[in-house]
């Protein structure tokens, strides 16, 4: 269907610093057109298009282009490579997708979670490997599951400060290979060997390793600051929340179902193929698995026994994966000839108790960033939220819409209102299309530029959970096409 | 498109079913309190569930009073007439309460065993039912589970609990001279093994809901939830009450087993008890160990003991007869008498009768980082209060760090508190050498060296750094606070605290006030003392305030003895076999020989001749010597670092020739070296009361116990002299007048009680 934006683009010559402004002025004008032209639903949208989120005086920052791997569950296809031939692969999808020419970057940003000790700085190792020019400094950032939206925000930083104007964020997880280290008490002998200088010491060294120095130590999904598991503290505030097994089952079905739709429609278009070295291409997410109803509930409680609602088919998947977005300036975006996406807009970071709360980042983020920007959640066309579990988007949901909460906890006077479900996550979200910690912010962001473009709708809200309690959201406004 | 439509349609039909659930509960419970006007135990139907609420409305907690049995009493019958139940829940519908215990109350209004072995019995019967009951009873336990509250809860088919930290289960009952009476005795052992009844019920601890899985005594764990649409306590106990419901429907359809699966090692155990030998060799073993840390003073735990074996060896019949005989006969006895006294002391030391400070004491600062700085340290910082520690030196100030880590990190290991709880609450401690920030404090609690020089010259030092209304707190054993404030500025904020070393583990904190000390000011002292954790005390300002006054002439009294030739092991067995924790000549080494100096010099001063006894002298050349007690790892005793047991020293045997005196065998009997030593203690303690210093008999029986060590089986000086006899006790300190002169002298209040034996210090 057409909707108001394409018809906005269509008059809009591609211009200038003052973009903004124009746009704005000329959303006025126009905004009477469609109104006699077209439907309910046309007239919905094209009332919202009345104005920019620009701001006089702050850079315009386009999305250009977003691109990821498949996202595959780990220990599958991906199984025998490193983080940085996932990233690389990113990479390469996206200058491949926009005939970027490999120096005309000024930065390159990755995030990731778990890191591979060889390739520490894995956004350097990535841009070398993906043949971009060594002159371009790169830097890994984390921030649990929003590493990749701090690499853009980042990026945003940047171009917003003058330092740069072309920034290529991405992010990347692996989940195939993860560093298992020796225990302390092993690291310290061996270090200690290193150290030693006669023989005898290193003999004597070598006896006091005991069975117990070989327990090796594994990377903990859980908290540091609190010990507990993730998806322990999901089901508990699942049941904060009075989310039941029902509804999360529902929504986990609903969340493969959708996603089931989109892949099959080609929606997926931010999904590049990869040539796997050594085994097969691969050029679609493996995770997506529509089951029923009947199928979800035969499930036992993963982390919770025996009366928890949190399993592992309402839970995302561990996977491997990775994406990358081409960020620029207006200004320079069109003057490289590029047809921006969408506007990267008002953002927010947001952090709160670690152990009660630690999932409800798109709750306490969703309200701040809106109000950021001057609009209702009524305003916001597409919802793109991180879907850790499906109880946590439950008790978000939930959290969005109780006065009470807002009061007690958010230290406001009403509450903003769940997202309409016709809205959220409509091409599936983490549970069905996977969730490479790092890189799950950029598919995020990519999806709602793409939606936008696809429905016809002006503004995108991007929310995302974090571990350690924090949560990130952003707004995202079409680029007239 | 059509796909998301149709499953927004379902969203919007299970959003519909959850109302119409709701509706029927809400129209059940509407129902339920219009059948009676209870006050204490209600019910709902939740389908076929029957949830029972507790909630003693006039109270914090939970108590199986009368009223809440017959109520429940009541409750049950209904239950198990309705035939639309088929199980049950029991829940209290106070957050952070389940049952904390009988009530005392209702054991300390009978006069005599016979009546308080009926009230057993009854209990027994009630719980038998429960037991017995065909409809299965889920106890669904948040809060503390004590005492009768357990009982009831162990007679329950199925236990539910909350991992939240105030849920702890636990039979304290031994601490009050009784014994677990409903029950308890004969249900333990089958349910968490002989071994580990014992342990329970001897000890009294408090078990945690995690342990109390692991030893059987729970089948599952709720754990305590965060914000959601309600406050987290209120949804706490709504989802513990649906889990409940969860397990008594399962219970009913047999998805859930009440008959566990043995382990391999529950197999093992349960063989091994089964054996009679075995049974008596415990029975042996723990009687010889209860035998030998309760000096054989404390009636209650042998008869736990031979309530438990009853049970096990004559069949549940005797068991549950001799539960309730024994528990009638230690109800009458004089220690669970002293040891109730205690308790409602403690409660008492546990408020604050001056009242709500008018500004909450935020930012701590303690001046010196010895072994007395650090801990109070150590017991403000995780108490949300922000703690500065100065010292004078890196040396000192790094040592009082260490004590404060070490403190938390031992928590650590016990798994008491996490790494990150650790560290987290150590941010809250800053550690310096000069008074940046002090224009913050709110308090100032100084532990410099006790030489009221020193004490002066800190007290200029401070006061030109804090703000006007920081309270000033000076933590000493002996010097009086007037003279210390004497220095001050502002008398009015000045006040004593004196802590007890060792400061985490000793629960006491005596607060001295003199006439010039501000109303608030103690407030807020006390206040801060509450928040540490501390049983208080407030007592007026004078030589040595209360409890080191009452310990000077006892030791002054023990080092007499020691001159007369008693040997310190002798001594120590002599005062532990009164009931003192802690033995003459161990505590002299404990406080240090050179504050024992110090004291006994500075009050032999104040007090004159009464406070004499044995010659200061004999302990100032042991200072000299370098026999300070245990820190310079010599004094009556040779500590060996690692080492546990302790040799005497044997270099005093010159110090104490020096000093020798002739015993006289008219009052040298160990039954007269006791006295002596307790009577002298008792009546500084009564002559404390006389003149004002103390507040009340309550307060002095509680610092002289939690302080001081005074045997707990006695209640502390005031109930003892009501239970020995105030006449009893002036006889004998009348004889050894005669001999020692007026270091015996009965005071005038302890005369008055002796004359006229209808006064008495506690009703």
């Amino acid at each position: 269907s057409l909707c108001t934006s394409n018809i906005i683009s269509n008059i809009l010559p591609p211009v200038s610093l003052w973009t903004g402004t124009a746009v704005r002025y000329l959303d006025k004008k126009e905004s009477v057109k469609p109104v006699i032209s077209t439907g309910s639903e046309q007239r919905k949208v094209q009332t919202k298009s009345k104005k920019t989120l620009a701001k006089p005086g702050v850079k315009n920052i386009v999305l250009v282009e977003g691109v990821r791997t498949p996202f595959l569950l780990s220990g599958t296809t991906y199984a025998d490579l490193m983080p940085h031939d996932l990233a690389r692969a990113a990479l390469q999808g996206l200058l491949h997708k926009t005939s970027l020419p490999k120096d005309a970057v000024d930065y390159i940003i990755y995030g990731t979670v778990i890191q591979e000790v060889k390739t520490s700085n894995v956004a350097r190792e990535a841009s070398l490997g993906a043949g971009f020019s060594d002159k371009i400094p790169s830097h890994t950032v984390t921030m649990a599951c929003i590493s990749s939206n701090v690499a853009m925000t980042t990026g945003v930083g940047l171009i917003t400060a003058g330092q740069c104007d072309t920034i290529v964020a991405g992010g990347v997880e692996f989940m195939s290979d993860v560093p298992i280290r020796h225990s302390r008490k092993m690291r310290k002998t061996m270090l200690a060997l290193n150290r030693a200088k006669t023989l005898g010491q290193r003999l004597s060294l070598i006896g006091s390793i005991r069975m117990a120095h070989l327990t090796p130590e594994l990377p903990a999904v859980a908290e540091f600051s609190t010990a507990e598991t993730m998806g322990h503290s999901a089901d508990r505030l699942a049941a904060a929340f009075g989310v039941t097994r029902l509804e999360q089952d529902e929504f986990a079905l609903r969340s493969h179902t959708l996603a089931k739709q989109a892949q099959d429609a080609g929606l997926l278009s931010d999904v590049i193929s990869f040539k796997v070295p050594g085994r097969d291409t691969v050029a679609k997410d493996n995770g997506i698995r529509p089951s029923s109803m009947e199928q979800l509930a035969k499930l036992k409680p993963a982390f919770i026994k025996p009366h928890g609602t949190v399993t592992a088919a309402n839970s995302s998947f561990l996977t491997d994966g990775a994406s990358a977005v081409l960020i620029m300036s207006e200004e320079k975006a069109l003057a490289m000839g590029y047809k921006p996406k969408a506007y990267l807009r008002d953002f927010v970071f947001v952090s709160q108790d670690p152990k009660d709360q630690l999932l409800l980042g798109p709750a306490y983020g969703t309200p701040k960033v809106l109000a950021r920007a001057g609009l209702t959640m009524d305003d916001i066309d597409v919802f793109e939220f991180h879907e850790a579990f499906a109880g946590q988007i439950m008790a978000n949901l939930k959290a969005l819409d109780s006065d009470w909460f807002a009061q007690t906890y958010m230290g406001r006077k009403v509450k903003v209102g769940a997202p309409a479900m016709e809205k959220f996550n409509l091409w599936g979200g983490s549970l069905s299309l996977g969730h490479p910690f790092g890189a799950t912010g950029c598919r995020l962001v990519t999806t709602v530029a793409h939606r936008l473009l696809k429905e016809g709708g002006q503004y995108g809200l991007v929310a995302a959970c974090a571990a350690g309690g924090q949560g990130h959201a952003m707004v995202i406004e079409a680029y007239p096409q | 498109m059509a796909g998301v439509r149709s499953l927004g349609a379902l969203s919007r039909i299970t959003a519909k079913r959850y109302n119409v659930l709701s509706d029927i509960s809400c129209r059940t419970f509407s129902v339920a309190p219009a059948m009676s006007a209870r006050t204490h135990v209600n019910y709902e139907v939740k389908e076929d569930v029957a949830v029972i609420r507790m909630n003693d409305p006039t109270s914090k907690v939970n108590t199986l009073s009368v009223q809440m049995q017959n109520e429940m009493i009541e409750v049950f019958n209904e239950v198990l007439a309705n035939d639309a139940v088929q199980s049950a829940v029991l829940i209290s519908s106070k957050p952070g309460c389940f049952i904390a215990g009988a009530d005392i109350n209702m054991i300390q209004a009978c006069n005599t065993s016979e009546e308080v072995t009926k009230l057993s019995q009854e209990g027994q019967k009630m719980f038998a039912r429960i037991e017995n009951s065909p409809k299965p009873i889920v106890a669904a336990i948040n809060g503390p589970c004590l005492g009768g509250g357990l009982e009831f809860a162990i007679a329950c088919q199925y236990r539910v609990a909350t991992k939240s930290k105030k849920t702890v289960l636990g039979t304290p009952e031994v601490m009050l001279g009784l014994l677990p009476g409903a029950g308890g005795t004969q249900r333990l052992p089958k349910m968490v093994g002989i071994p580990g009844a014992f342990d329970m019920m001897l000890t009294g601890r408090n078990i945690r809901a995690d342990k109390a899985k692991k030893m059987g005594l729970v089948h599952q764990l709720v754990d305590p939830l965060g914000p959601g649409l309600k406050s987290p306590e209120e949804r706490t106990i709504e989802y513990l009450e649906e889990v409940a419901i969860q397990c008594a429907k399962g219970i009913v359809n047999k998805k859930i087993s009440l008959t566990k699966e043995k382990g391999m090692m529950q197999k093992v155990q349960d063989y091994v008890m089964g054996i009679e030998f075995v049974r008596q060799q415990i029975y042996k073993t723990v009687t010889a160990k209860v035998m030998k840390m309760s000096k054989g003073l404390y009636p209650a735990p042998l008869k736990i003991i031979e309530s438990v074996k009853a049970g096990l060896e004559q069949g549940p019949d005797s068991g549950y007869l001799a539960e309730a005989q024994n528990f009638g006969k230690l109800a009458m006895t004089s220690e669970s008498n002293a040891l109730i006294g205690l308790y409602h002391g403690q409660v008492a030391c546990k408020k604050n009768r001056f009242g709500v400070p008018e500004r909450p004491v935020k930012n701590l600062a303690i001046l010196g980082a010895g072994l007395m700085g650090a801990g109070i340290a150590q017991v403000t910082v995780d108490k949300g209060i922000h703690t500065v520690l100065k010292d004078t030196t890196v040396e000192g100030l790094s040592r009082g760090q260490q004590q404060v880590y070490k403190g938390l990190n031992d928590k650590t290991k016990k798994k008491t508190i996490t790494s990150f709880e650790r560290d987290f609450t150590l941010a809250s401690l800053t550690g310096q050498l000069d008074y940046s920030g002090f224009e913050k404090a709110d308090m100032v609690i100084e532990a410099v060296f006790e030489d009221l020089n020193i004490k002066h010259r800190v007290i200029k030092e401070v006061e030109a750094v804090i703000p006007p209304h920081c309270i000033f707190a000076t933590n000493t054993s002996a010097l009086p606070i007037k003279d210390i404030a004497a220095a001050s500025i502002r008398p009015e904020k000045v006040i004593g605290m004196h802590y007890f070393s060792p400061v985490d583990k000793m629960q006491l904190l005596e607060i001295i006030t003199t006439d010039k000390t501000s109303k608030d000011t103690t407030a807020s002292a006390v206040a801060v003392g509450l928040k540490q954790g501390k049983v208080i005390i407030v007592v007026g300002d004078g030589p040595g305030f209360y409890t080191t006054r009452c310990l000077a002439p006892m030791l002054a009294e023990a080092v007499r003895l020691l001159q007369e030739g008693v040997d310190p092991k002798k001594l120590d067995a002599l005062t532990t076999g009164f009931g003192f924790p802690v033995g003459a000549a161990t505590l002299a080494d404990e406080v240090g020989i050179d504050v024992a100096a110090h004291v006994a010099e500075d009050l032999g001063k104040a007090f004159g001749s009464r406070f004499g006894g044995g010659n200061v002298e004999v302990l100032k050349t042991m200072v000299e010597k370098g026999f300070k007690g245990r820190k310079s790892g010599k004094g009556c005793y040779v500590y060996t670092p690692g080492l546990k047991s302790k040799d005497v020293n044997p270099d005093i045997e010159d110090v104490l020739g020096k000093y020798k005196l002739t015993p006289n065998p008219l009052v040298s009997s160990d039954s007269d070296v006791q006295y002596r030593l307790v009577s002298r203690f008792v009546n500084e303690a009564v002559m404390c009361l006389q003149e004002g210093i103390l507040n009340g008999p309550v307060e002095g029986d509680i610092g002289a116990v939690f302080g001081l060590g005074f045997p707990p089986c006695l209640g502390g000086p005031f109930r003892f002299v009501d239970t020995f006899g105030a006449n009893k006790l002036v006889e004998k300190m009348k004889r050894y007048e005669e001999v020692y002169g007026n270091h015996f002298t009965p005071c005038q209040l302890l005369l008055d009680h002796a004359k006229d034996s209808s006064k008495r210090f506690h009703k």
